[in-house]
């Protein structure tokens, strides 16, 4: 055990010298193209937003369904089975068909070129799920449709959710998927998410539909709200224009009413079908809705031809920003819940990172005097290597580019308090050896050979509990885990390596010294 | 050398006792968990006038009808910590600022908004839970194939007590459990069988060596041939986490107070409990020498 080659002696000094060199490059200011790489500070550090949300998909699968049996009515009818009490409640399709049709209905739902109920060869499974109960059959998503169906609409989130959130440009925004209903959001640096948590909020789904006295309009009628008033108005169900038909929009001063207003360009369909529209409806009211609230209804005077309009609602000049924000990045195919958040602003970040180091600085001091007193010459030698262990622990962080988060830097210090565990359980086997032998360099040797399986066990049973709190904690959390797991290996490179290196060294000069230890 | 084994007895009596009562405190006391794991609102506020206290500002908050709201002092006069079960309201952070800036001034920083709700609280509880659970089972694996069953007993009756007693003291001070209380738990669960692992492996070099020893006083042997190395160790890691705990921050206060009391604990289970499984289950020089021979 107390062998090193030439060769060993340049790897490890090698391999420490590059550790180190990167872990300083957080230190120092210097640019340096090759080693550009320094550990990131995690939200709880730096300041930030921690976002979690979750999908609402009821809406989407309501949609969907709604889509489904009107499908399922006009599929049959062309095959001339009539479908009787057709319902959709409670997310389910209900119908009713005569018993001479049953066989071909179900087949039609079975059958793996469905056009009606697509099949998917990867999961084995269709869309849809059909049963029967009594004299009914009962359509729902399959779980692997709600599956395909939650991704997709996961998939559209994001995009939005990515959109809104680059355009209010902050820094190094981190949106990722989580399952397949949730997305979460980082937001290093933001101080206040008051503005995104509302934007993120609104669903903003954006339609131009009548303003109708009567009830006979044939698409059917609903009662809406006035987003500034308790006011109501009912409205066809008809959508003139919705979001998807706009190009542009931006917050406009209309220097004739003094008013802040959103005006918006539409697409060639959209500026067709509001020309159309424009001219048929004079002197009708065309109510623009966003999420189920009546914004503004204005009286139609002049056909509008352009592509171009605006629109008026009382907007301040930040609401008006808003909104236009709102309907260039487009409507979320659902809404969205925000079920965790967290937030920590930026001084009590730099706190944070004070009390750390504070923490770090005196911990580390501490351990260093109890060590050097307990074993003096040896104790250089383990301090030492406790320095350079702390380094390369810093060096892997950086190279990885790994996040610090606050309980990250205590698994640091718990780190350097349980490190020298390994120099101590060498260091009073080798005493106790000592008790029996004579000859310095064989009790040094059987010290380490026979201390090493407790080491081993010791570091294993560290390590075990490390992994699992990566893989089962979040954020922080992770971050502990992260530096506690690096450490385990540091700890036993340094002191295998440089730790024994520098005892071997000694020893060899010191052979018949008694008392060594 | 110390005459451990001469308390086996009592001490043995004295840490079933800790774990009933542990066990009685958590079934009946239960323990005081934080937003993480039941879910609420948690916001860490700076005043920058000294003339507004928890009195003044728990009436204030009081009045805006948020349920049941606790306001404490967190760490200096000048910070508070404000807590409240879920609500629906979306803009509650935003109204509590707007009522604030109105009864005071603007003289509230808002250092630290937590918001957990309660499918994502109890996501997180049982995550936690599955975590232990799965570290206890690994810790169990490990030494069952390292060792021989009864040490693999023996290890994993220490981790329990410790485990179990520390949350009792948590529960017995009302002590917060939130998420860092979990990571500060596996790490005892860590370093509590570190330590018992050192003495183990002590005691089956022993009992290579010795056949002529009884298992009692071989326990004894070993505990004190290791037990520089255990106090080294245990002082060195209490001196890191006292740093934490007195310079650390309010933060991280309950993780290095668990972590504390469970290198004690740890410390102590591995000599009163890890090692006195063994002898009651009369581990001699045969157990050890029957793996050898499979191998």
């Amino acid at each position: 055990m107390l062998y090193f080659s030439k060769f060993r002696i340049i790897v490890i000094f090698v391999i420490s010298l590059f550790f180190i060199i990167i872990a300083s490059s957080n230190f120092l200011k210097f640019e340096n193209k090759l080693l550009d790489k320094r550990i990131n500070l995690g939200l709880d550090l730096q300041g930030g937003s921690y976002l979690l949300l979750e999908i609402d998909n009821t809406p989407v699968i309501e949609q969907k369904l709604q889509n489904h049996s009107i499908n399922i009515r006009n599929y049959f009818k062309n095959k001339d089975i009539r479908i009787k009490n057709l319902k959709l409640s409670e997310q389910r399709i209900s119908f009713f068909v005569d018993e001479k049709f049953r066989k071909i209905v179900l087949d039609e739902f079975n059958n793996e070129e469905s056009e009606l109920n697509p099949y998917y060869p990867r999961f084995k499974s269709h869309q849809l799920d059909i049963i029967q109960e009594n004299e009914f059959f009962i359509v729902n998503y399959s779980p692997q449709g709600i599956v395909k169906l939650k991704t997709s609409s996961q998939d559209q989130a994001l995009e939005i959710v990515r959109r809104r959130i680059d355009e209010i440009g902050t820094n190094e925004p981190n949106i990722l998927k989580r399952g397949n209903d949730r997305i979460l959001v980082e937001l290093p640096g933001l101080d206040d998410p008051m503005r995104i948590k509302s934007l993120l909020g609104k669903t903003a789904n954006l339609t131009f539909r009548f303003v109708t006295d009567n009830n006979e309009d044939s698409f059917g009628t609903e009662k809406l709200k006035f987003e500034d008033s308790n006011e109501q108005a009912i409205v066809s169900k008809r959508i003139i224009l919705s979001g998807d038909n706009l190009l542009d929009a931006q917050p406009r001063m209309n220097s004739e009413t003094n008013e802040t207003v959103v005006s918006f360009t539409l697409d060639r369909v959209g500026a067709k079908r509001f020309g159309k529209a424009t001219s048929t409806g004079i002197g009708k009211q065309l109510a623009i809705i966003l999420d189920g609230k009546i914004i503004s209804a204005p009286v139609i005077r002049d056909t509008i031809a352009s592509g171009s309009g605006q629109i008026s609602g009382g907007f301040t000049f930040q609401s008006a920003t808003d909104l236009a924000l709102l309907l260039r990045s487009g409507a979320l195919p659902a809404p969205l819940n925000i079920i965790e958040e967290r937030t920590v602003g930026p001084d009590l970040g730099q706190d944070s990172i004070n009390a750390g180091m504070v923490a770090l600085i005196i911990g580390f001091i501490l351990v260093i005097i109890f060590i050097f007193i307990k074993y003096r010459i040896f104790g250089l030698i383990t301090n030492f290597t406790l320095i350079i262990n702390l380094l390369l622990l810093v060096g892997i962080l950086t190279i990885f580019e790994a996040t610090l988060t606050l309980p990250g830097i205590a698994g640091i210090i718990l780190t350097v308090g349980m490190a020298v565990d390994a120099n101590v359980l060498i260091f009073e086997r080798i005493k106790e050896e000592l008790k029996s032998e004579n000859n310095n360099l064989i009790a040094f040797d059987s010290g380490y050979t026979k201390s090493r399986t407790a080491i081993l066990d010791a570091n294993v049973t560290t390590l075990l509990a490390a992994i699992i709190l990566f893989f089962m904690g979040s954020g922080p959390i992770k971050g502990f885990s992260l530096t506690l797991g690096i450490g385990i290996f540091t700890t036993l490179f340094s002191v295998y390596f440089i730790a024994r290196l520098l005892t071997v060294l000694y020893v060899s000069k010191n052979k018949e010294r008694k008392g060594l230890i | 050398m110390i005459a451990f084994n001469k308390y086996y007895n009592q001490f043995n009596i004295l840490s079933i006792t800790l774990v009933i009562v542990s066990l009685l405190l958590l079934t009946f006391k239960g323990l005081n968990f934080g937003i993480d794991f039941k879910g609420g609102t948690l916001i860490e506020l700076r005043s920058m006038d000294s003339k507004i206290n928890v009195a003044t500002l728990r009436d204030n908050l009081n009045s805006m009808n948020l349920g049941d709201v606790s306001v404490k002092n967190f760490g200096n006069s000048t910070d508070y910590l404000i807590k409240f079960e879920n609500n629906n309201n979306k803009n509650i952070i935003k109204d509590i600022k707007v009522n604030l800036d109105k009864s005071f001034g603007n003289n509230f920083d808002f250092r630290r908004v937590e918001n957990v709700g309660p499918k994502v609280s109890s996501e997180l509880l049982r995550s936690g839970i599955i975590a232990i659970s799965v570290a206890l089972a690994l810790m169990l694996i490990y030494i069952w194939i390292r060792f021989e069953w009864q040490f693999s007993l023996g290890a994993i009756s220490a981790l329990f007590h410790d485990v179990i007693v520390t949350l009792g003291l948590f529960s017995l001070l009302g002590l917060e459990i939130n998420l860092s209380i979990i990571a500060a738990v596996l790490t005892i669960v860590g370093y509590s069988m570190n330590d018992t692992v050192v003495i183990f492996d002590r005691v089956r070099e022993n009992l290579r060596k010795y056949s002529d020893i009884k298992i009692f006083d071989l326990t004894n042997i070993s505990i004190n041939e290791t037990l520089s190395r255990t106090l080294i160790t245990s002082a060195t890691t209490l001196l890191a986490l006292l740093s934490i705990f007195f310079f650390g921050g309010e933060v991280l206060k309950g993780f290095s107070l668990a972590m504390i009391f469970g290198v004690i604990f740890g410390t102590y289970s591995s000599i009163y409990i890890a090692n006195t499984i063994l002898v009651r289950l009369k581990v001699s020089q045969k157990t050890i020498l029957k793996d050898d021979d499979k191998n």
